[in-house]
């Protein structure tokens, strides 16, 4: 029978003891005895958020078809348990065989945003796995990260032997192979580290060295280890079609966030948005062959029992064959009882009439992303969306029975005016007026046109990654301009208006471009109890601000300052195929608010094409 | 065609909830291919009942939920089909099929529940059992001897005193486990733990509202026969 880590009084008195049992359908079980390798896989979050995850799904679908490997999955446990854990000493688990992680050869994390990098700590020190990377010795774990916050991976570099940069379905193969081999051959941990270092893609922080001017800025980071690479590549699958999918996902026994199939129909996109950081890393546009989706999608609607299915990508209308996939997927199981449920699509007669089919139309409601308010900033922006469009989608969503639109935007973005602001209320006003010219006895009642504005975060490897943030108190007054011009327009009673917290933006814009020094502040946080911290139960700012001051580390400094484009950047070092001269370009056309076109249209030269994929390689019409 | 599938709950699975059963066993019916009914409507759902919630930390040889099909699915078919996509922990044992009639479902028609409780060395291991002590058992009949049984019981909204004596159908005990017989279902319930709350403070044992480590083990769910007035088990109502 199966043996658990926490005894029964300890699950009998947690929340949700589903969360730390694992037995779940599709988790893969393996004699421990009969596998090389120990794979230790966690998304530092609670169960329900890390089980929604379709990353890890993909990897430890990959690693367990390797009969050498056993992955298994570890999650944060939720505070009441981490305080039971730390009270008796209890070291940190994985679900599958329910063995103590630090026994594991290898412990690789997801670090998908930056408001989880003191969960991470967590995870190490519930672990009993050394914090600092430096002190580990030949018996703990490897730990890797992985995922979009790698792509500048400096404010974490002290807390990580290696850094996987890019797609998980390239070289872990190889990184799994050269273990066996380093072991085989009696190497030490240090050995492993640089085998690892000499595959591409494989960053190792602790060969590299970094000097500072006087200003602060970088003056230089460079390799101290002959093994390691001047720039680290990303890696990507080109072939999309025929790689590694799960067929049977594990099905949790408790409703997690994402508690369905999830479909991944392409990667990366055209559009080109300049604050969007997946819209750079991710490139070029990869689609999945519409018949391979067809497959899995019965495959794994099978395997799972699940009674919903989503499509995920960026940019989903963007998919060519979207339309035979969508209408395959709803003859072929709605029927069944099972839910279609769509991701965010292009507003147009297709889409509506999908919508119409797949959902409850007085239910539900539409959301557009217009990102900004004024059409000059979503020029600034390059988000390629009209104001004509917009309310030409409205109209035609209004036309077609619903009644309430989502609308969301973003303040703080770089020369942004007051004008701009206010523009955010205006364009929701002139989506209601749209309604209200319907009339009277054709309409559902009144419309609710809710809008909700977050702050922008500018991102490395994005055309905004030079500039500058704003405090904390200025984006609350970007709020209120936006609430003002709220209160005076003509519809305001079919207006809602919410804005995001400010203070997690902050924190998120100082890690999301920091580099080595900034990492100390997380540890500092940590030790101040700081944990949880995209939880807004739980973040404290009042703390990190505390770990600031302890620390001498300067906020200003990441956030208040414009980057000058000759500034070596912490992440400078890493090569996603888009090149820094491409981003200046970006940030030169955005001054200006001039439009690029994406890359269905016409090539922008980004310096993705040298991966020599995707969209890249595809004839253009 | 109306089925009532009889399935066992064992091991870490007493740690999953009641709704979370629910969701489990809808999952188990696609992947099953059971050809289970769906509601009419525009969002369908699955027809399916079950006849009693388990609370957590419990186990059950004797768990029921009814199904309506939409196609006849044979007695043996369905239980393997359904055994090879379950999990360690969950067993279906019976299927069998039952009247359409909505009056015998296992929701309406549940009556009875058979426990046994067991006595454990501490709380941290359900499997760890000891022996109950000879004055328990001695006392069993005696404590049945009671005209009435007040206790304090919770409700969703409130908490009363109620005389709980006429829902304890019999009990008696031997070194293994205590055997309890009560009132369940959607009328008059009664759980095992506020039984043996009364049945210690009956015999004088002060517990500081900390109740001795027992594991509770549901043998069975029964229905009242109309005629006879005898308690029949639920897997026994089939046509």
């Amino acid at each position: 029978m199966r043996k658990l880590a926490l005894n029964d009084e300890i699950l009998l008195n947690i929340e949700k003891p589903a969360r730390y049992i694992g037995n779940e359908v599709n988790s893969v079980m393996k004699d421990p005895e009969k596998v090389d390798i120990r794979f230790a896989m966690c998304f530092p979050d609670v169960y329900e958020i890390g089980m929604s995850h379709l990353g890890i799904q993909i990897l430890y679908d990959m690693f367990n078809r390797r009969q050498d490997v056993w992955c298994e999955r570890v999650y944060s446990p939720w505070i009441d348990l981490d305080k039971v854990m730390r009270e008796k000493q209890i070291p940190l688990f994985a679900l599958e065989s329910q063995d103590p992680i630090k026994e594991f050869d290898f412990l690789g994390i997801t670090i998908q945003y930056e408001m989880c990098y003191t969960n991470i700590l967590q995870i190490l020190d519930l672990s009993g796995i050394p914090i600092m990377a430096a002190d580990r010795s030949e018996n703990d774990p490897i730990v890797i990260g992985g995922g979009p916050c790698t792509y500048n991976p400096e404010p974490l570099a002290d807390y990580f032997d290696l850094f996987y940069i890019g797609e998980g379905e390239t070289v872990y193969g190889e990184l799994l192979d050269a273990f066996k081999l380093c072991r085989k051959q009696g190497g030490s941990r240090r050995d492993y580290l640089e085998m690892a270092a000499g595959i591409e893609g494989i960053y190792v922080p602790s060969f590299y060295e970094v000097s500072y001017h006087e200003d602060g800025t970088i003056e230089d980071f460079y390799p101290v280890n002959p093994h390691a690479a001047e720039t680290i590549k990303k890696q990507l699958v080109l072939d999309v079609s025929n790689t590694y999918y799960p067929e049977a996902p594990v099905v949790p026994f408790i409703k997690v966030t994402q508690d369905r199939v999830v479909l991944e129909i392409q990667r990366g996109c055209i559009r080109g948005c300049r604050f969007c950081q997946a819209g750079m890393l991710y490139r070029p546009l990869r689609e999945r062959n519409v018949k391979m989706l067809k497959h899995y999608a019965s495959q794994m609607l099978k395997n799972t029992g699940h009674e919903e299915i989503s499509l995920s990508s960026l940019s989903s209308s963007d998919y060519s064959s979207l339309k035979e996939l969508v209408t395959f997927l709803i003859e072929e199981f709605k029927g069944k009882g099972i839910n279609i449920s769509l991701p965010s699509l292009r507003i147009d007669a297709f889409s509506l009439d999908v919508m119409e089919k797949v959902q409850d139309v007085r239910k539900s409601s539409l959301t557009f992303a217009p990102e900004a308010g004024s059409q000059r900033m979503r020029d600034v922006i390059n988000k390629g969306l009209t104001e004509d469009e917009i309310l030409a989608g409205a109209g035609e969503a209004f036309e077609g029975g619903w009644n309430k639109v989502k609308l969301y935007f973003m303040l703080g973005l770089p020369y942004e005016t007051k004008e701009d602001r206010r523009a955010v209320a205006e364009l929701a006003d002139k989506v209601a007026r749209r309604y209200y010219e319907i009339p009277k006895e054709q309409r559902n009642g009144k419309c609710q046109i809710t809008s909700s504005t977050s702050f922008f975060i500018p991102k490395p490897f994005t055309p905004f990654q030079w500039a500058r943030m704003y405090t904390n108190e200025e984006y609350i007054s970007y709020a209120a301009d936006v609430k003002h011009a709220f209160q005076e327009q003509l519809n305001k009673k079919s207006l809602k208006y919410h804005w995001h917290d400010a203070e997690v933006t902050v924190l998120e814009g100082i890690f999301a471009r920091g580099d080595r020094r900034s990492g100390a502040v997380i540890l500092e946080a940590y030790r101040l109890g700081c944990i949880y911290d995209s939880w807004s139960d739980y973040f404290d700012y009042e703390k990190w601000l505390q770990a600031f001051k302890n620390t001498g580390i300067d906020m200003a400094f990441y956030n208040l300052r414009e980057r000058s484009l000759d500034e070596r950047l912490p992440w400078d070092f890493i090569d996603i195929g888009v090149s820094k001269e491409f981003l200046k370009r970006e940030w030169e056309r955005a001054k200006k608010a001039e439009i690029t076109p994406n890359c269905k249209r016409k090539c922008a030269g980004c310096g993705a094409g040298k991966w020599k994929g995707g969209i890249c390689i595809e004839s253009k019409n | 065609m109306k089925a009532r599938i009889k399935f066992r709950k064992y091991g870490v699975m007493k740690f999953i909830g009641h709704l979370d059963v629910m969701r489990y066993f809808q999952k188990v019916m696609r992947r099953a291919e059971i050809p289970i009914a769906f509601t009419g409507g525009c969002s369908p759902h699955m027809i399916m009942s079950f006849a009693q919630p388990l609370g957590v930390g419990l186990t059950s040889d004797g768990e029921y939920l009814d199904i309506e099909l939409s196609s006849p699915v044979s007695r043996e078919k369905a239980i393997k089909q359904m055994n090879q996509v379950m999990v360690e922990g969950m067993e279906v044992t019976d299927f069998t099929e039952i009247s359409d009639d909505k009056k015998s479902s296992g929701m309406t028609i549940t009556a009875a529940a058979s426990y046994k409780v067991f006595l454990l060395a501490s709380g941290e291991n359900s499997d760890n059992r000891i022996h109950i002590p000879v004055k328990w058992r001695e006392s069993c009949p005696h404590f049945l001897e009671e005209k009435e049984i007040f206790m304090w019981k919770k409700t969703k909204k409130s908490e009363k005193e109620v005389d709980i004596r006429p829902l304890i159908y019999d009990m008696r005990a031997d070194e293994e486990s205590i055997f309890l017989f009560l009132a369940a279902g959607s009328g008059q319930n009664l759980k095992p733990d506020l039984v043996m709350r009364a049945f210690l403070s009956y015999m004088g044992i002060d517990f500081h509202e900390k109740m001795p480590p027992f594991h509770y083990h549901r043998i069975d769910l029964y229905a009242e026969e109309k005629n006879t007035k005898a308690f029949i088990s639920l897997s026994d109502t089939g046509v």
